[in-house]
Parts: C-alpha cells; structure tokens; sequence
C-alpha cells in the first residue's frame, strides 16, 4: 500500500465485516518520541485467543473465495519495516484493537496519505455505522464524530452527497491546523 | 472560529438537503453499484475509483444509485472491480477500474445506458 491511509481503509473493512456498529481511529504523531501509532478499535463480535494468532499468517483467513489473507499482514510488516510493531488485541463479544506503531522518521514510513478520503470512502457506503477519528500531533488535537455530526443532521443521511463534501472539507481543514499550517 | 463556522455550513446543507428529497424512496428501482474493498482492491487503487464514481454522480445530480462495497471474490489481478447492478438486468463487473474509467461508467452506462464491453468480464 502506498499511504498508511488505505492500510487505515483496509483494516476498518475487518471491523465492518465483524458487525462494528462503532470505529475509532486514532493517529498520534510524536515528534519529540519520533513516533507514529495507528490505532484502530471495534465493537465488533471480537476473536478468540486461536484466531488471533493466526491473524499475521498470511495463509490464514475466514473467507472461502481465496485462501489468503493479507491485510493485517501487509499492516505488520509495513510497521516492523519502521522499527515499529503491530499488536491485536481481541475479545469474543466485545471487539478488536489493532495498534500499529512506526518510527516516525523512518526513510521506509509510508506517508499517512489522505486520511479526508479513507472517512469519506467509509462512511459513503456505512451510512448507518459510527466512525471516531481522532488525530493528534505533538500537543494539537482534533476529534471527527459522526455521532455529532448525526445529530446536527437529523433525518438527513450522512452519505448525502453535501455531506460528504463537508466531510471531507472538515477533516482536511482541521489537519492542515493541527499540523501548524496556515 | 473556524470550527463554529463549520458547523453553520452543515446546518445549510442539512437544511438545503430537506429540500430535495428524493421522492423515489424504494430501493428496489435503484441501480447498485458496488465496489470491491477487500485489501487486493484497496491496494489496486479502489478507494480512488469509488470516490471518482461518488464524484461523478453528484457533480451530474444522479441520487438513483446506491454505491456499495464488497470484499475479495478471488479476482484479485483484475482489481479494481466495480459491479453495476440496474433493476431487472444482469449484473455487469468492470475490471481494473481507474479514476477514468470510473467516471466514464457512471457516463456511459449508469446515465446513457450503453454498457462499455471491453472493460467488462463474462458473468460468472
């Protein structure tokens, strides 16, 4: 993958798949640590102890059309290429955690990419679904709720067209704040 | 600031989008278009071409879509796969869907009906 954003994209589609009605991502950046951790969590129907092991065997999946499995895989080796690491965190019943974590500095770090279009691609299609995406650099932080913005919608979907716009606008906007631009 | 501001702008476009309603509301005369989101279609550039489509249908008012996304059906070398799915018809699969071809099969055939076969695959 050539953005850290569509690794982002890809992982969720896991949550999406478990029955996750709730997606938090959370990206920090330290550059004082130099590091970079991807967060993302669930309330999907979780795994047990045996599937999980078997998560970063690329041989291992639950689908019957093909019998590889490469996400969380391509994730893994994505982080420990950046000294970094992946860890899932599971629970039958109650949800997946998967932490990625980077060096931030590291010449083989993928950019993060267009995080605006990895939310707007999800919630297009998962209207019904919650997303949390929170982004935090160094001290500045910034939080994107689609609970919120359900609210100050009301009836009106949130795959409307306009919406997505403002979506996608929003997220951008407040990136380029917390990344000190102008 | 700039955040109150926002906020106001999605109040608008709350209220803007009341107003145009789509009185068709059964799903049934919709056409599908569903996009292949597994980690082989991410990879080959899917999320490009489902926002190139998502574009394409609002920049030309079309709100009798819905756009959907599956997994890996076992095509990976012909990702991105974009289904089209008109009520009463055979499915049609579009291989290796970039931002180009996705505008123009939301032209070509979701809009004017022609389906463009040297991007299609037999059904299978």
């Amino acid at each position: 993958m050539k953005e850290l954003s569509l690794h982002v994209l890809d992982i969720v589609q896991n949550s999406i798949k478990a029955g996750a009605t709730l997606v938090e991502i959370d990206i920090c950046e330290d550059s004082k640590d130099d590091l970079m951790i991807i967060q993302i969590s669930d309330n999907g129907k979780g795994m047990d102890e045996e599937t999980v092991k078997k998560l970063e065997d690329p041989f291992f999946t639950t689908r019957t059309t093909r019998k590889v499995g490469l996400g969380i895989p391509f994730f893994a080796q994505a982080a420990q290429s950046c000294g970094g690491d992946l860890k899932v965190k599971s629970e039958l019943g109650k949800g997946t955690t998967v932490t990625a974590s980077f060096i931030r500095s590291h010449i083989d770090r993928a950019p993060l990419g267009s995080m605006s279009d990895t939310m707007v691609s999800l919630i297009a299609v998962n209207p019904e679904m919650d997303f949390v995406y929170r982004h935090k650099i160094d001290d500045n932080e910034f939080t994107f709720d689609t609970r919120e913005i359900r609210n100050i919608l009301q009836e009106v979907p949130l795959s409307n067209p306009m919406v997505l716009d403002w979506i996608k606008k929003y997220i951008e906007d407040n990136l380029i704040e917390i990344t000190g631009g102008v | 600031m700039a955040v109150i501001k926002s906020i106001e702008d999605l109040e608008r476009i709350r209220d803007q989008a009341r107003d145009l309603v789509n009185l068709r509301k059964d799903s049934e005369s919709k056409i599908r278009v569903v996009v292949g989101m597994g980690t082989c279609g991410i990879a080959a550039g899917a999320r490009t071409a489902m926002l190139a489509i998502l574009d394409e249908l609002k920049k030309r008012n079309i709100d009798n879509v819905i756009v959907t996304e599956t997994g890996c059906i076992g095509l990976c070398k012909f990702e991105p796969l974009v289904d089209v799915i008109k009520p009463g018809e055979n499915k049609v699969t579009y291989v290796n869907v970039n931002e180009e071809k996705a505008r123009q099969i939301v032209v070509k055939h979701i809009i004017n009906n022609q389906i463009i076969d040297e991007w299609v695959i037999p059904n299978i």
